[in-house]
Order: C-alpha cells, then sequence, then structure tokens
C-alpha cells in the first residue's frame, strides 16, 4: 500500500476551553508501531481517544484508509462503517483489562463474542478459534471456560489482546498495555506482543510512558508535551540522540539497572 | 567500482540542554565516498566520533547539516532527509549494522535473534533458521544454547550471536563497531574470514578495528577522522 493507513491532521481537542492536545499532525503507514509517548497530563491518551473515536476533536480530522481503498474522514463515517471498524478492523487495548474485557462471561467467550459481531455462527469454529487464540497469548487450554474474574493481572491483559486479534484487525490502539502489571508479567506480554505485532504485520499506535516499552515494541516515537507534538523520529534515533530538551530530560530520567 | 555511499559536508554537534546548552562539536565538514568491495576503517583518537559516524549513517543519530547519500536499489537515498519509513527500508535491504553490544530481548531464543533480519526480508522461517544455524555454528556458539535467550551468555558469546545476527543477511553496506573486540584468537580469525568474504562479494564495510592488525587484514584503506574529517 503506497498511502497511510491513517493520518491526524491538526488535530486538537480542549477540555471546557482547556487544551487536551494541539494541533497534532502525523502519518501512520501499513506496518509501523507508532509510540505516543510524555508524562501524564501530556495529552497522549486523548490523542489517542481523539484517533480511535471515543472523543471528538475540537477541531481537526482524522483520514483512514478503508480494506475498500477508499481514504475517509472518520467523523463522515456512517454508522455501519463506524461499527465495522470499532469491531473488526480496530482493535482496542485498555490499560485495565475490565474496561476491555466482559468479565461476566467466560475467557472463550469473551474471544468469540469478537467472532460473532462478524457473523461467525458456528459454535465449533468459534471455540476452535477460541482455544488457537488462547494459545497464542499462551493461556491453558484448560481455562477457557473460566471466568475473566479467576484470572491473575497478566492473563486478563492476554486475554484481552487475544479478543482484540481474533478478528484479524489491521490497526490495534494500545493504552499503556503493561500498565498495571508488574516487571516480571511485563516482560512476558511486552515479548508477546511484539512476536505478534510482528507476524501478524499490525500497525500500532500505543501510548505509553515508559521508555523500554516504546523501545522494544515501536519503529517510531512521537513525544509530547502540555499537548503539543515536541518532537519525532525513529525509535531509536530519539532514544540515542533526543533533540529537545523535555526529549534530552525524559531520556536522561531512565534508571539504569 | 560503483559508489554506494557519498557523504558531503557532514556537520554534526551535540547540544546539551540540561547542562547548561553546552554544545559539543564532532564533526564540522566532513566528506567520504565509499564504493562497492572496499572495506574502510576508521581510525582517530577516542571520543573523535568513530562510533558517531556509524550512527549517523544509520540514522541513530541525526545529521545537523550536509547528505547522507545512500544507494538503495537504484536510486539514492538521502538518510539526513529521508522519512523514517525510508531509513527502515534501507535498514531492512541496504545497510547491515553489528553494534558493540547486543541488544538482549527477555526470552527470544538466539537462533531467532539472528534469523529476525532474514524473516523482516520476507525469507521463509525453515529457510531463515537453517541459514542462523550455520552462522551460529561457524561462530562456535554450541548447539544447546541456541534455543536460549543470550540473557545469561558470556560477553564473547553476546557479541558472536551479535555478529551472525549482522551477516545473516547481506548488505550492499555493513557497518561493524569493534567486531573483533572480545573474542578470542580463533573466533577473531573467523569473523575477520567473513568480513573478507562479505567484501569479496561486493558489500562496502565501514569498521571500527581496536587492533591494527584486524585493521590491516581485512581493510583496504583507512579514513582518520583527524586526518581527513579536519
Amino acid at each position: 500500500m503506497t498511502r497511510p493507513l491513517l493520518a491526524a491532521d491538526n488535530i486538537t481537542r480542549l477540555y471546557d476551553g482547556r487544551v487536551a492536545c494541539e494541533r497534532v499532525s502525523f502519518e501512520l503507514w501499513p506496518g509501523e508501531v507508532l509510540a505516543v509517548v510524555g508524562e501524564s497530563g501530556s495529552g497522549k491518551t486523548t490523542l489517542l481517544k481523539c484517533l480511535s473515536m471515543q472523543v471528538a476533536p475540537t477541531a481537526g480530522r482524522v483520514l483512514y484508509s478503508l480494506r475498500d481503498g477508499r481514504t475517509v474522514a472518520l467523523a463522515d463515517l456512517s454508522e455501519a462503517e463506524r461499527r465495522f471498524l470499532m469491531r473488526t478492523d480496530w482493535g482496542f487495548v485498555h490499560q485495565d483489562p475490565r474496561e476491555g474485557l466482559r468479565m461476566g462471561v467466560s475467557a472463550g467467550a469473551n474471544v468469540g463474542e469478537r467472532l460473532m459481531a462478524v457473523g461467525e455462527r458456528h459454535y465449533g469454529r468459534i471455540r476452535g478459534t477460541a482455544l488457537d487464540w488462547l494459545a497464542r497469548v499462551e493461556i491453558a487450554e484448560d481455562r477457557i471456560d473460566d471466568s475473566p474474574r479467576h484470572y491473575s493481572g497478566g492473563m486478563r491483559q492476554r486475554l484481552q489482546i487475544a479478543r482484540n486479534l481474533v478478528t484479524a484487525p489491521r490497526l490495534v490502539f494500545m493504552d499503556e498495555p503493561t500498565g498495571g502489571l508488574d516487571v516480571s508479567v511485563q516482560a512476558r506480554l511486552l515479548d508477546l506482543l511484539r512476536g505478534l505485532v510482528r507476524t501478524l504485520g499490525l500497525s500500532v499506535i500505543i501510548v505509553t510512558h515508559d521508555l523500554a516499552v516504546a523501545r522494544l515494541l515501536s519503529t517510531r516515537i512521537l513525544v509530547m508535551q502540555q499537548g503539543k507534538v515536541i518532537e519525532t523520529g525513529l525509535t531509536d534515533q530519539v532514544l540515542e540522540d533526543p533533540q529537545a530538551p523535555y526529549t534530552q530530560l525524559l531520556v536522561s530520567s531512565v534508571l539504569q539497572v | 567500482m560503483s559508489a554506494v555511499l557519498r557523504i558531503k559536508g557532514l556537520a554534526k554537534q551535540f547540544r546539551l540542554h540540561l547542562q547548561g546548552g553546552v554544545r559539543i562539536p564532532v564533526f564540522d565538514d566532513l566528506h567520504l565516498d565509499l564504493d562497492a568491495g572496499e572495506a574502510l576503517a576508521v581510525t582517530g583518537p577516542s571520543g573523535k566520533g568513530k562510533s558517531s559516524l556509524l550512527k549517523l549513517i544509520y540514522g541513530t543519530y541525526k545529521s545537523g547539516q550536509g547528505q547522507i547519500l545512500v544507494r538503495h536499489d537504484d536510486d539514492w537515498i538521502d538518510l539526513a532527509e529521508a522519512e523514517p519509513r525510508q531509513v527502515l527500508d534501507v535498514r531492512r535491504r541496504t545497510i547491515g549494522y553489528v553494534t558493540q553490544f547486543l541488544r538482549v530481548i527477555p526470552r527470544v531464543p538466539a537462533l531467532d535473534i539472528v534469523a529476525e533480519p532474514l524473516l523482516e526480508r520476507g525469507v521463509p522461517a525453515e529457510e531463515a533458521r537453517a541459514r542462523a544455524a550455520r552462522l551460529l555454528g561457524r561462530l562456535n556458539i554450541p548447539e544447546r544454547l541456541w534455543s536460549l535467550s543470550p540473557m545469561t551468555f558470556s560477553g564473547g558469546e553476546q557479541q558472536r550471536v551479535n555478529i551472525a545476527r549482522g551477516f545473516a543477511a547481506s548488505y550492499p553496506i555493513l557497518l561493524l563497531d569493534e567486531p573483533t573486540a572480545s573474542l578470542d584468537q580463533e573466533n577473531k580469525a573467523r569473523v575477520l574470514a567473513m568480513i573478507d568474504e562479505a567484501r569479496a562479494q561486493g558489500s562496502a564495510i565501514i569498521g571500527i578495528f581496536h587492533d591494527a592488525a584486524d585493521r590491516r587484514a581485512v581493510c583496504t584503506r583507512d579514513f582518520d577522522l583527524d586526518r581527513d574529517a579536519a
């Protein structure tokens, strides 16, 4: 594909007149993993919500290249197209898996539900695909009928990833996907995510304040401070040769072990 | 032979904003031409920017002024101006880089680390792993270690995994930052032979070698940062 999958064009979002993010523009090309980094309150989560249609931008627009080749402004989509994107073409991995899972139904149903939403009706196939995805995120077969209530934090997060990826989305949004997890659990999840992103050729926009996460997963970084993008570039370049004073501060604040 | 890299008027300085905005100049006006089949040794005292030059060519450091023209397929791309995805494509197919230290990822086995550059070019997994296995074998990494993450490997073993990774795919331009630094004589000889083979097959090499004998063994000319990049 010779055009961006998604393009943000001067996205601004105000809350009660206060700027959350301001004039953010960038392009995301197929297969790219873009990390949005910055401290709490820098506007990165607001930006992610604007990009994924959870919040309407106050100004600016988001262009998206649909599977049929058309490029549309997200705000102009019909309700049906919007639903298709949310259920199939996009995934959204929340920091808190409880926001992305249905805690009242089994793990298998959590994965199967997304398949049913795209028209799959055959019970055997749904269960087979669910089992396959649980294995890919390293959840044992005999846990398929358990409720995620009885899962650990790391398992819930892996289940949330399986639920999102089962419909073969082209674009996945992630908001601090390793945020609430123990360090040892984080490493496993990051490695898993890294493998899935590579083998599936996913495009990803990931919000994180953890530069190690950005280093491991992303190809490009966008640094935000006070609602504005202050630096962008290849991940290794931004981390090894940061230009802006704030980026230098961020990079130099990482503890070496 | 045909040119593969042309650096024109390259300038680089670091500006340390957290330390009162002090400026550290590295290069002022560097010119360098490199042909296929050449092996260039970057020389000069410590702190003169040998590693920085490799990082500028790879795009890990951002250049201040000037051009870094790289022959990529049939085009010339100025890496100083290129979009990130163009730089990534150049890294995938045109410029390889063996860094001084292996960047270890938890849980990823040595064999997969070495095979990765081939997988990124679309080589089938079985073929990529077979080539990775041959390289690890050639560099004396015992087979029982191939399925382990190199996290617990010795420094020399990690470096050999890193070299195997750098040589897994062939590149028209290969950057080598002290590839023989922590190797014993036997492994050093094997790495030098691999470098020479890559050059004989038409790759252009830019290397930093601490050891003058290693440098003389594989390089066709020197580029001295004091003398040639003044």
